[in-house]
């Protein structure tokens, strides 16, 4: 396979296929993970796992289902608080803040951590109430206000030239890529500075899927995104970085962690290179 | 060749009968709705008019209308239900949302719920008659006879409501919690209205069992005929007043019937209000 197959990525923050020449940024670690242990009903879920996020790049975990990847997602916005029986130990600090402090209010977190799922979870409202809604409850009522946050995340998902005369039509009537970009509308309507994304894309045609993705490589530099996927090309295409993940025994452990290209052309770990080589996974 | 075209027509014939079957399961329940309905309206028909509905009993009912027995039974019904929706449905909202499925505190309720519904009515009339009309001293009263009824309801309001709220997707409830909602403002935006429908179905059903309702009010809310004064008077039910005027008074069919007639009518008349309401609610929330 050419190796220069993935150097023309359109921005200035892509780091994976530049291994060689100089990096276009400063990597700057906005999410700090140490020691992260994930335990449903005191079984190890995830094991030991240190990391670190960087800002404005895409980050893609990669690896075989039930090894702890979406896990690992949901534990940076505390969305593991909601699972019955799950524990988490270790630290995670987003913007050098332990996210488990007391002192941390976790819809605050959860605002400057955004989060998009597999299926697109439009809520049975219109197209307007889904993104007002969360805005309404994050204190921004203002209606010009409202609105004009509406018009730039419709615009900055590619949305509103398809919606902007049906927003008050349900949001169930679009359609499922059109939901998904909803979705992600939603979430950036709150001004995340990160963006979780649990295999947005898999539950897409492939037409959709590739206007999601795009959509995902024009957020690159003013979001730092996170995303999970098990479309290996797609990881390859967007991310600036990878972190495999494989199980090993019953829990699932972070293997290896690098640059894109670092990751699939040149892995340290074995399994790394088994897994991208589709040999094993 | 011969043994597969076998094969094929036994299951084509195994269709038809399966097919059959439920049709025929179908149409014996649809009969027997309607030949209640038509013995109803073919013996009360004739005595209803407005003047029934408008002129309390006289003669102990054989003449006259059934105007103070509507208002007892209406009394009735909403004591009966202010005083059992919002415990049940907050019952409900407790078990779904903030407690774990399995825990012991969830499991204890529910159970004590089951054996409630399986209590037979005479012995809520009896607990009422015990709880409410002596121990309180609301003597027989409309009262008394509306917190009986709210006791037999909770178990129906409850289950029904929680399982309106447990077949919301969990998924609203994830994506609320990712966008930093509250518990609270995801309940009562998306889960309360996504689970309205089946929370007026439950209402519903509550309403017509309250409205049926007789032996536990035969030692409540009493026996008397005539207009209440308060909710501490006295009524009669709908339902009671047809047992009465069946049982006790000879030559009383006929308002029998046209009370029997007057009761179902009104379930099918709460029953459409309610369905479109809730139809309306979430057609609502929908649109804004």
């Amino acid at each position: 396979m050419n190796a220069n197959q993935y150097a023309d990525k359109p921005d200035a923050f892509t780091l994976g296929p530049l291994e060689e020449g100089s990096a276009c940024c400063d990597p700057q670690p906005v999410i700090q993970v140490r020691n992260l242990s994930l335990l449903y009903d005191g079984k190890t879920a995830l094991d030991k796992v240190t990391l670190d996020i960087y800002k404005g790049c895409i980050t893609a975990l990669i690896g075989p289902s039930g090894c702890g990847k979406t896990s690992f997602l949901s534990a940076i916005n505390r969305l593991t608080d909601l699972i019955p029986g799950c524990r988490v130990t270790g630290e995670i600090l987003v913007n050098n803040r332990d996210i488990h402090h007391p002192d941390m209010h976790v819809q605050s977190l959860r605002r400057q951590v955004g989060m998009v799922f597999q299926k697109p979870t439009p809520f049975p409202l219109s197209i307007r109430r889904n993104l007002s809604l969360p805005l309404n409850e994050h204190g921004i009522t203002n209606k010009t206000e409202v609105a004009a946050i509406i018009g730039q995340v419709l615009r900055d998902v590619g949305l509103w030239d398809e919606v902007h005369d049906r927003l008050d039509a349900s949001a169930l009537s679009l359609s499922g890529g059109q939901q998904q970009r909803l979705c992600i509308a939603r979430a950036l309507a709150l001004e995340p500075q990160i963006l979780l994304m649990d295999e947005p894309c898999s539950a897409l045609d492939p037409l959709a899927s590739g206007v999601v993705e795009d959509l995902i490589c024009r957020l690159r530099g003013r979001y730092t995104i996170v995303i999970v996927t098990h479309n290996l090309a797609q990881a390859r295409r967007i991310a600036n970085y990878a972190a495999f993940f494989w199980v090993s025994g019953r829990a699932g452990q972070l293997i290896e962690f690098g640059r894109c290209q670092h990751i699939f052309e040149s892995p340290s770990h074995e399994l790394t290179a088994a897994y991208v080589n589709g040999v094993r996974g | 060749m011969r043994e597969i075209t076998n094969i094929h027509t036994r299951q084509i014939l195994r269709d038809r009968v399966v097919q059959l079957l439920v049709y025929a399961a179908v149409l014996l329940i649809s009969m027997v709705f309607i030949w209640i309905l038509a013995d109803l309206v073919r013996g009360g028909i004739a005595h209803l008019s407005w003047e029934f509905l408008m002129e309390s009993p006289r003669d102990a009912g054989r003449t006259g209308g059934i105007a103070s027995i509507l208002v007892s039974t209406l009394l009735i019904l909403l004591t009966a239900l202010l005083t059992a929706v919002p415990v049940a449905w907050t019952t409900a909202i407790l078990l779904v949302e903030f407690v774990p499925a399995d825990s012991p505190f969830g499991k204890t309720v529910r159970f004590s719920l089951h054996v409630l519904a399986g209590v037979p009515s005479i012995v809520f009339g009896l607990f009422g008659n015990a709880f409410f009309c002596i121990y309180l001293g609301l003597g027989f009263s409309i009262l008394s006879g509306g917190l009986t009824l709210a006791c037999m309801l909770l178990p129906i309001l409850t289950s029904t409501a929680e399982a309106g709220l447990r077949a919301v997707p969990h998924a609203y409830r994830t994506s609320a919690s990712a966008l930093g909602l509250t518990r609270t403002a995801a309940l009562v935006h998306l889960i309360l209205p996504a689970a309205a429908p089946v929370l007026a179905a439950g209402l519903l059903l509550g309403i017509g069992r309250a409205l049926a309702e007789t032996a536990a009010l035969l030692f409540t809310s009493g026996y008397v005929e005539r207009m209440p004064d308060s909710l501490l008077d006295s009524g009669r039910a709908l339902a009671l007043h047809i047992f009465d005027l069946s049982m006790n008074v000879p030559g009383g069919d006929m308002p029998a019937y046209a009370s029997a007639l007057v009761l179902v009518g009104l379930l099918l008349c709460i029953n459409t209000l309610a369905m479109k309401f809730a139809y309306g609610l979430q057609h609502r929330k929908i649109m804004t």
